[in-house]
């Protein structure tokens, strides 16, 4: 159901093939700190348009891991898009080289459109404001390793839904599950997007925007953050007026539910206190820990799969 | 209906009726057709009559024009409900819907400018999928931006 396949949307996964990654990452937890030689003489080509550290490297110690080859740029001025090639012909190079592309592009589609160029399978390591695919499915994996099933839970999404990738492949993750409830909580300014809310109506996802976490926090089985920008802001003032209310500390935590648990794709800066590690809520460095071996069980499933 | 119509626009000989154009869309349907009224050929227009289909519509009746198929598939972008009549000799030689093809490619701009479709040199045609037919809706195939009827109208007369 994987092989050759491209990575562009989470949406373009059902449950039943995410069940089959999750199980296979499974598998893959055991070689963290090994190699096995799966993908031996495999070539993936990491094409990062924009500046990342997580996903790239994790990227590249998953196939590393597997004994495959990376290669690839991680910034564009060393490369001929400096001189003015188009994302077309690079596609098109790095097509003839490898046996799989990952990019991330500042540009929307860019991912969807080298799909349609390359004949190896392109997967998408974000695209502008819009998809995230392999970070929504490491955090669809790390629910589904705390809970027995993410049917039934109330999952709250906070922070820059409007443009945050991160975010909206989040949601739309979550939407192919039958959830209690789904918490959209934002300041009025970072609303989930259009397309993406009339997703949830159309998948008949019960949900609910709203500005104030501490309305929700009860309410809560998942708690996804991510960042708030100062820079989407028009007014800088209006921004130091809402950062306060989404950030989580202890003292909003009061009123969360035992089993609670937060997670985040990371980096973060401040919208976390640090003081919220040490709490059994905190599942944000083991989210960030399944990185690899979820890359590794994806570039397994493409290029070694059924 | 075609009574009531005949008392107030006239048959004509050769040329072509757009009917059931939805009501107040008749002067863009013109406008699509590059049509300003200075060029001297006869052109009724009528607008906001009765239809049993539609309630309400619009009919743009253009003499010695015959629509290219390329034209006939802009007005269905704007006028999604619309039946092209083509007349020679006072009779209807020709009756046909407009369609809506569940793809789009090349008519419009994506109008989200961080759109791979919207990059210098790149050789991409952009490509809508239909969401909504009446009124019409698209989304762009790359970047997903939602594109409405009367951004759609905007970008196919040019204002």
């Amino acid at each position: 159901m994987f092989r050759n396949r491209d990575v562009i949307r989470i949406l373009d996964f059902d449950r039943e093939e995410l069940d089959e990654l999750f199980n296979e990452t499974d598998e893959m937890l055991k070689y963290r700190r090994r190699k096995i030689n799966i993908l031996d003489g495999k070539v993936m080509a990491l094409a990062f348009f924009e500046p990342s550290t997580r996903t790239r490297l994790s990227f590249q110690t998953a196939m590393i891991r597997l004994g495959g080859d990376v290669i690839g740029f991680s910034e564009v001025s060393t490369t001929s898009i400096a001189k003015g090639e188009t994302f077309a012909d690079t596609v098109r190079m790095l097509d003839s080289y490898a046996d799989i592309i990952v990019i991330r592009h500042r540009v929307e589609g860019a991912a969807q459109f080298a799909a349609e160029i390359a004949e190896s399978p392109v997967i998408n390591a974000g695209d502008g404001t819009r998809h995230h695919p392999t970070q929504a499915m490491i955090d669809l994996y790390t629910i589904r390793r705390s809970f027995e099933s993410i049917d039934g839970l109330s999952i709250g999404v906070l922070g820059d839904l409007k443009y945050g990738r991160a975010a909206t492949s989040f949601i739309y993750g979550v939407s192919k599950y039958r959830l209690k409830k789904l918490f959209l909580i934002s300041p009025p300014l970072l609303r989930a997007r259009r397309e993406v809310l009339e997703h949830l109506r159309t998948q008949g996802v019960r949900y609910e925007e709203t500005n104030k976490l501490e309305d929700v926090i009860s309410d809560l089985d998942v708690l996804y953050v991510t960042r708030i920008q100062k820079e989407r802001f028009p007014d800088p003032a209006e921004y130091e007026k809402v950062r306060g209310s989404y950030r989580i500390t202890i003292s909003i935590l009061k009123d969360a539910r035992d089993n609670l648990i937060i997670l985040h794709p990371l980096p973060r800066v401040d919208e976390i206190a640090n003081e919220v590690d040490n709490t059994k809520h905190a599942k944000y460095f083991e989210q960030a820990s399944y990185g690899v071996p979820l890359r590794m069980a994806l570039l397994k499933l493409i290029l070694a799969g059924e | 209906m075609v009574g009531e119509k005949e008392l107030i626009v006239r048959k004509i000989e050769r040329g072509t009726v757009i009917d059931h154009i939805p009501a107040g869309y008749a002067l863009h349907v013109l406008k699509l057709l590059g049509i300003t009224g200075k060029e001297g050929i006869r052109i009724a227009i009528v607008m906001n009559v009765e239809s049993k289909k539609l309630g309400k519509k619009d009919i743009v009746k253009v003499e010695n024009i015959e629509l290219s198929e390329d034209t006939v598939n802009r007005i269905a972008l704007i006028a999604p409900t619309a039946t092209i009549n083509i007349i020679r000799d006072y009779k209807v030689v020709l009756k046909r819907k407009v369609k809506i093809p569940k793809r789009i490619e090349g008519l419009l701009t994506c109008i989200n400018p961080r759109c791979i479709t919207n990059q210098p040199r790149e050789p991409v045609m952009p490509r809508f999928r239909v969401i909504e037919r009446n009124p019409l809706r698209i989304v762009c195939e790359y970047c997903e931006t939602i594109m409405e009827h009367e951004e759609i109208i905007r970008q196919l007369i040019g204002e």
